[in-house]
């Protein structure tokens, strides 16, 4: 540990979060969420222009709350780190507009980063007032990030310099797919604790939903990759069936056999990476970690293949603007040159693009 | 001094003065490079100016109407640097800019693309006696074919379609504004569109 560790702020704004965070070094400072799901709920999923106008509302209220919160005044900081993807354009370029001229204003270097890999650096921080801090995570880790818009299975040899993509969704991000079918259920948005809730009591077993991608062909060519789209499909066959029948649809072991078959699919190919890449560590990241029973799973199949599962504390899993700063104060530390300020906001922004 | 910063077009920063004029401008008329080079022009103004941020006493910043993806990255850029720098944030119209750089004392129309067949507009009777623009309808936005029923007596306005708005005419526009403590423009983003969603009517079939 040096000296003194950098002191960042981070700016995130791929999604529907508006998230300010500030961190020094490996201590977690501040983490200020200003969520526009709310405005989403009616149309049953992010609308994007929605997400951005929002963003610019919030931006400078979550500055004002994150450094107050965290007792830091702005010329203390050592740099701004700012997500510049992937995510949705609009909404990124409100954080990367913000960034660029809070750091041209305190005449601070800038780090633009990558949203995926921010997850993972999510977790070197040590949660204020948490108890005993964790043993400082260990490379080369798998890491499974699911999200709304994510569903992302990386081997990080480092953080900040060697993240490779195993495998990704080729249609629908699971969140996404907990919102469909939570809506053909008749439950509300945000879909995932919906259907949480809606499972509890239900007979997991009591339906066999398809597991995408997981036959022998399909795991030839797509490995590690997710598909989620025929799964909300066969949901949707499955109670319109009932539904024609005249039953009664039972909701809870639809909820529960459909969360089976998500947390099924995604341990799975997670175990199966950490497995033929020989390492013994997982980490999860995403929206969708706040998922009981993928939660449960993890831990039950970690176990049996002697793999160390990590899971940041739920604030830190959901999109948040301390992962972007604690990825950015772990490039500070290094010794990495700022980025240039000529970067722009990049929705498909690979993971092997760190820092953009 | 002021900063002025629009990018309710391509992107214009700009550093200016009073009594100096205009400091410093960088424009790029690209309407799809706002988030690239918002910072670069900052930088570049300051720079140029010689000023230093402690120097400025706020910032001027268009608030459309505009296309709201490239629109949102100007105001976003001039709010954070006025949080960062303590100063205060000074919206304006950008049509007024483009109506006080002309400065014109016949009635005017100006006109900037909105995209998807449709314009921006906003008329003007003349100047007053410190020559500000005085707007006498607008900002509004309607289809081209259109323009001629949305604006009272059109056919006595001269039409100025604009493809861009000068940072610096509309900083020295708020310098103006500030001198003659006239009111500035509603600290809100002019988007006059609502964002494009349809509610969805449910579910549908599969099978």
């Amino acid at each position: 540990m040096s000296a003194r560790e950098p002191l960042v702020l981070g700016i995130e704004t791929s999604c529907d979060e508006t998230g300010i965070g500030i961190v020094r070094g490996t201590t977690l400072l501040a983490n200020v969420i200003a969520s526009s799901m709310d405005e989403h709920a009616r149309y049953g999923g992010v609308v994007p222009e929605v997400a951005a106008r929002a963003h610019l509302e919030a931006l400078v209220p979550a500055l004002k709350q994150a450094l107050a919160e965290s007792g830091v005044a702005l010329d203390e900081l050592d740099a701004i780190a700012v997500t510049s993807g992937p995510g949705l354009s609009g909404a990124l370029m409100v954080g990367v507009g913000a960034a660029k001229a809070l750091a041209l204003s305190l005449g601070k270097p800038i780090y633009a980063v990558n949203h995926l890999v921010g997850h993972v650096g999510a977790d070197v921080l040590d949660s204020v007032g948490s108890g005993p801090s964790r043993p400082a995570i260990e490379y080369p880790t798998v890491a499974l990030l699911v999200s709304g818009g994510h569903t992302s299975l990386l081997l990080v040899r480092d953080l900040i310099s060697d993240v490779e993509l195993l495998g990704e969704t080729i249609d629908d991000a699971a969140g996404e797919a907990f919102d469909k079918v939570a809506r053909l259920l008749g439950l509300p948005y945000p879909g995932g604790p919906e259907i949480d809730r809606a499972a509890a009591g239900g007979d997991p077993t009591a339906i066999r939903f398809p597991r995408g991608l997981s036959n022998p062909k399909d795991v030839e060519a797509h490995r590690y990759d997710f598909s989620f789209s025929g799964l909300k499909t066969a949901v949707a066959r499955w109670v319109e069936k009932a539904q024609d029948a005249g039953e009664a649809v039972p909701i809870a072991d639809v909820a529960a056999s459909f969360r089976e078959a998500v947390a099924d699919v995604l341990l799975t190919k997670a175990v199966a990476a950490c497995i033929d890449h020989g390492i013994p560590r997982l980490l999860l990241g995403g929206g969708v970690v706040a998922n009981a029973r993928l939660r449960e799973l993890a831990a039950e199949r970690c176990a049996a293949n002697g793999i160390e599962l990590r899971i940041p504390p739920l604030d830190l899993c959901t999109d948040n603007g301390a992962m972007i700063a604690a990825l950015g104060a772990q490039l500070v530390a290094a010794g990495r040159a700022p980025s240039d300020f000529d970067f722009g906001a990049d929705s498909t922004l690979p993971v092997t693009s760190i820092q953009a | 001094m002021l900063l002025a910063i629009d990018t309710s077009a391509g992107t214009s920063v700009a550093v200016v003065d009073r009594e100096g004029g205009v400091l410093a401008e960088h424009t790029e008329l690209d309407t799809r490079r706002h988030a690239e080079v918002i910072g670069t022009f900052i930088a570049a103004c300051l720079s140029d100016s010689g000023v230093a941020v402690a120097e400025l006493s706020g910032v001027a910043v268009g608030m459309g109407p505009g296309p709201f993806t490239g629109l949102r990255v100007g105001i976003a850029a001039a709010r954070a640097f006025a949080f960062g720098a303590a100063r205060p944030v000074v919206p304006v119209i950008s049509h007024d800019a483009i109506a006080y750089e002309l400065g014109s004392a016949e009635p005017l129309l100006v006109v900037t693309d909105a995209r998807r067949r449709e314009v921006y507009w906003s008329a003007y009777s003349g100047i007053d006696a410190v020559g500000l623009p005085l707007r006498a309808a607008g900002p509004g936005l309607t289809r081209p074919d259109e323009l001629a029923a949305t604006v009272p007596e059109i056919d006595g306005y001269r039409r100025l379609d604009a493809a861009s708005v000068s940072a610096g005419a509309l900083g020295m526009l708020a310098e103006t504004l500030f001198y003659n403590r006239r009111p500035f423009a509603v600290d809100e983003a002019l988007y006059l569109r609502s964002p494009d969603v349809t509610l969805s009517s449910g579910p549908k079939r599969v099978s």
